[in-house]
């Protein structure tokens, strides 16, 4: 079982047991599919898959695209300066920082705040569509990208931190002074819609040869 | 219904595998679709607690002092991840600053403390009151703790400011760094090993 190839690997349900996804312990299935009594050892529902995980992974995926247009039209930040204020966008923030020649840093955000989220909506939508269609293309393939997902996910969070702290520092009144603007709130919602997205999708399901939702 | 202490399920694909012990530094990966299974034991539980204890006085440290402070023409101005979170909290964006809160602040904070409760009873082998519950909570916080992001964010934040103002590292910058890799050591998936160490009469059976 342990060290042949993947043609001979055994999959959980033919061997009559699932894997309780808060402690990891292996336990005998009860009944057939849905949810199979709770794990013995932390008490937790076992579910042979995580439940609806198609249509969550989805909704949250098709919120977090909505507001992606808002996070990137409005402002996420507006700066005043002896008296004269002018707003900044995510875009507008890599731009500036690209034209004063700090190239390095407009590439972090826009890795960050642009490349990451659209890669997320791509890997994601990918996933959704070819598991609802119960394609056996690139399984090993696709495992990959689930996980890209999940290693990348949080990394978006960062213009909010940068907001965060550039408005809680710049409080010189008259003199200067930096605010959160509502695009920060949109944008940061995407973050945390795609970060749910991820977490309700069962990478399980790539491997399902059979239809479950 | 019955434990198979010697099996382990592939969380990415359901494959079954039996489990090996691992000598130091070598990684368990599933054969069908490359995702790891397990690895072998980095630190042991009482390195765990503390580098745990570790972390919650870096915490302390990293959340007391500034993490940047700023000078404009002699008028200064400093700040701490929680003030910033706050700041947020003015404004038609002011939703934000709770998730902000939460994984800058809070949810570390929480891992640490949980993570202590639990390795001081893990010590002896035994489960804390609560340890299931304590574990499940753990899971669930993992992924929205963003230390390290907070750390690139205050570097990206020193950079900006930095053609505008004299810009100044606080105490709590060097203090973050090191509770960033702290919680990578004391906070990641290996947690879960802990159901393996600990358990009281019949389950004490479940060891690897």
């Amino acid at each position: 079982m342990s060290d042949a190839g993947a043609a001979s690997v055994v999959r959980a349900h033919e061997m009559g047991v699932v894997a309780c996804h808060v402690c990891g312990a292996v336990c005998d299935v009860v009944t057939g599919t849905g949810p199979v009594a709770s794990c013995p050892r932390c008490d937790n529902h076992l579910h042979r898959r995580r439940p609806d995980s198609i249509r969550r992974a989805t909704a949250y995926l098709i919120a977090a695209l909505i507001l992606y247009i808002p996070a990137n039209v409005f402002p996420v930040m507006y700066t005043t300066f002896l008296g004269s204020g002018f707003p900044s966008t995510i875009l507008g923030g890599i731009i500036d920082f690209w034209r004063s020649g700090s190239y390095g840093i407009a590439l972090v955000i826009f890795i960050a705040s642009i490349a990451v989220p659209c890669v997320k909506f791509a890997i994601l939508g990918l996933l959704l569509v070819t598991c609802q269609r119960n394609s056996a293309w690139a399984r090993r393939e696709r495992t990959r990208l689930y996980r890209l997902v999940e290693l990348i996910g949080y990394w978006s969070f960062l213009d909010v931190l940068v907001v965060a702290i550039v408005a809680s520092l710049v409080e010189f009144h008259a003199l200067s002074e930096t605010q959160p603007r509502v695009g920060i709130l949109f944008f940061g919602a995407v973050v945390i819609l795609t970060m749910l997205s991820a977490m309700s999708f069962d990478a399980r399901l790539i491997w399902d040869d059979e239809k479950h939702e | 219904m019955a434990i198979h202490p010697h099996l382990v399920i592939c969380e990415h694909c359901d494959a079954v595998f039996q489990r090996r012990k691992l000598a130091k530094g070598e990684t368990a990966s599933c054969t069908n679709c490359a995702s790891i299974l397990y690895r072998s034991e980095v630190i042991n539980v009482h390195q765990r607690l503390a580098l745990s204890v570790t972390a919650a006085i870096a915490f302390m440290i990293a959340n007391t002092f500034p993490v940047v402070t700023i000078n404009l023409h002699g008028l200064e101005s400093h700040t701490t991840m929680w003030q910033a979170a706050m700041a947020l909290g003015q404004g038609d964006a002011a939703p934000i600053a709770i998730p902000t809160a939460a994984v800058a602040v809070l949810v570390p904070m929480l891992q640490i403390a949980i993570l202590i409760w639990v390795l001081l009873f893990a010590r002896d082998g035994r489960r804390a009151p609560g340890f299931a519950h304590a574990m499940k909570l753990l899971g669930v916080l993992r992924p929205w703790s963003m230390v390290e992001v907070c750390m690139l964010g205050i570097l990206v934040a020193v950079i900006k400011l930095s053609s505008l103002v004299q810009v100044y590292a606080g105490a709590g910058v060097f203090a973050t760094a090191g509770l960033m890799v702290l919680m990578t050591l004391i906070a990641g998936r290996d947690v879960s090993q802990l159901w393996a160490v600990t358990g009281v009469g019949a389950a004490g059976g479940e060891t690897q």
